[in-house]
């Protein structure tokens, strides 16, 4: 086959099988940000979570869809300064807060993949990057974001009311259920009648024409669901940190998407997750390194694109012949 | 008789940058014939097949697919009509299961491909379906492999029974032996006059031993244009024709 470097970086299509370990996989996922709190702190964990969401949103596209976008900062800091603006100025629940980041999130999702999805490969991350160094100029000059200063001291509210989220625990368990609640959604797009005809789009698209697929809205629709999707993370991470900053719209977050997605393992349903917690455990951990994390970040990726390509869960998931 | 004409061209032509490709073809093809587009190398066969599915423009031309003009529409909307091609690489989804690719094909008639929000064991109920069009090539004991790993041959194979899914009145099959084995051509010549029964076959093919075999009509394409047009007995003995092909008279 022609696309040999590209099969070897994609997983094998699952039967029935091996849905049960995906079902295991996210047991264990999910046990795991339950007890971690016991020995790591809450807010590092829920910025792993916000993150994983975040790259779980680019890997519907890439992993699935075939598509490398290199603008999905614009999604992830609309989510943020939307959600941030509702809560602060409108005085919007939190839940409607996520709602509001998510929805404009979607929207420009929509715009933007209006544009970009007419094009593939290098030209397709490059409209996307040329789209979100646009608005990250408009996030730079327009008055609501507070430019450099970015939206501070954003209320995280209460929760329906109810759920007081100035509580560490409150707001963990609320990240806890939105990243499940994306992941789950995220694992049903890919397991749906849609997500069959995206896997059959990434695999040949013009056999999926010559097939009467109007591929074109196949991956607009993906695109914009990625799109909301990043925009969650990013709104839910705009009430973890009560703030909401330019950091999330820079071009070097589209980057790091791309690195937690590879090292993770692209085109896999938990890869993304490890890939999060992998390199912020490095940010973190190694922080006493200074600048030198980024170097020891360069050196972990050369070699994941080196001797194990297809990222820490895919190369799981070959050693278990099932894929993760 | 039925002398109806299913797919018809009209002084069909495409230009690039100044080359023309495909120069003035007037293709008739009866339905239900098996009807085959040769010529050398470089005659523009696969640039008629990408016109005819519009994953090219014609530059100018019209084409008329059972009296109706549908040279303006997609190449979705034309396989939508049951016009339903093959590519002269194998089009299959490497990493899908065999099944799946044939299942993919049937799931669009069920009108769920956008519900990202069901589970896919709502396509269980095209299982059966599928595995009858495995059946009909030989596939099904392969059903849960995953395609990549198949043997060449057997992908040609899964392409067709992919393409069946799609029901066509009409099957354009670009260079179906190509890169075959020996005992394979056989295996899918025969698989070819099998599924062409109901059905109208236009096909690219070199192997002439394919042509001779099975095809009811011959088109001889040179330079874009068309040498000649008839059944095999009376192509063959077209002295130009010859001459395409051997590049000299023949003594």
């Amino acid at each position: 086959m022609s696309d040999t470097s590209q099969a070897s970086a994609t997983v094998p299509a699952r039967t029935s099988a091996s849905l049960r370990h995906q079902g295991v996989a996210f047991v264990v996922l999910g046990a795991f940000f339950l007890t971690a709190p016991l020995a790591m702190y809450p807010v590092f964990l829920m910025k792993v979570m916000c993150f994983a969401l975040f790259a779980a949103a680019f890997n519907l596209l890439i992993g699935y869809v075939g598509l490398l976008s290199f603008g999905h900062a614009m999604f992830l800091a609309t989510g943020g300064y939307l959600s941030a603006h509702a809560a602060k100025v409108w005085g919007l629940p939190p839940e409607m807060a996520l709602l509001t980041g998510t929805a404009a999130a979607a929207v420009l999702g929509l715009a933007a993949g209006l544009i970009a999805i007419r094009r593939q490969g290098i030209y397709f991350a490059m409209i996307t990057l040329a789209l979100s160094q646009m608005v990250f100029f408009f996030y730079l000059q327009t008055p609501f974001t507070h430019g450099e200063d970015g939206i501070q001291a954003v209320p995280r509210g209460m929760l329906f009311g109810v759920f007081d989220l100035s509580n560490v625990w409150a707001m963990y368990f609320f990240v806890y259920a939105v990243t499940g609640a994306g992941l789950l959604l995220i694992y049903r797009i890919v397991h749906s009648p849609f997500g069959q005809v995206l896997q059959a789009i990434r695999e040949n698209e013009q056999r999926a024409i010559s097939l009467g697929y109007r591929t074109d809205r196949y991956k607009l629709l993906a695109f914009v669901l990625s799109a909301a999707l990043a925009g969650l993370a990013g709104a839910t991470k705009s009430l973890v940190f009560q703030l909401a900053s330019l950091t999330d719209a820079h071009w070097s977050m589209s980057g790091e998407v791309v690195l937690m997605t590879l090292l993770g393992g692209l085109g896999t349903v938990f890869g993304p997750v490890a890939g999060a917690f992998t390199l912020l455990a490095m940010e973190n951990y190694l922080a006493q390194l200074g600048s030198w994390v980024t170097v020891v970040q360069g050196v972990i990726f050369v070699i994941c694109v080196l001797t194990f390509r297809r990222g820490i869960i895919g190369e799981l998931g070959r050693v278990i012949k099932r894929p993760l | 008789m039925s002398e109806e004409i299913i797919l018809e061209t009209r002084d069909l032509v495409r230009e690039f940058k100044g080359f023309i490709a495909v120069n003035g073809v007037n293709l008739r093809v009866q339905r239900g014939s098996i009807h085959a587009l040769i010529g050398p190398n470089g005659a523009g066969k696969t640039t008629v097949f990408n016109l005819l599915t519009k994953f090219l423009a014609p530059t100018s031309g019209t084409i008329f697919y059972k009296s109706e003009d549908i040279t303006g529409e997609s190449p979705a909307d034309i396989a939508r009509r049951g016009v339903v091609r093959s590519f002269q690489i194998s089009a299959v989804f490497p990493h899908l299961t065999v099944l799946e690719n044939v299942r993919v094909a049937l799931q669009r008639a069920m009108g769920n491909s956008f519900q990202f929000w069901r589970s896919e064991r709502c396509l269980d109920t095209l299982t059966g379906r599928a595995i009858e069009l495995l059946q009909s090539v030989d596939l099904a004991e392969f059903a849960d492999a995953v395609t990549v790993e198949l043997p060449y041959g057997r992908k040609r194979a899964l392409e067709i029974a992919t393409t069946l899914a799609m029901d066509p009145e009409l099957m354009l099959l670009d260079e179906p032996t190509q890169g075959m084995a020996h005992e394979d051509v056989g295996r899918v010549t025969a698989l070819i006059k099998k599924v062409s029964v109901n059905r109208t076959v236009l096909m690219v093919e070199h192997n002439m031993s394919v042509v001779a075999g099975i095809s009811d009509r011959i088109t001889v394409l040179q330079r874009g244009q068309i040498l000649a047009e008839g059944p095999y007995a009376e192509v063959s003995n077209n002295p130009e024709v010859m001459e395409a092909y051997l590049g000299t008279g023949h003594d």
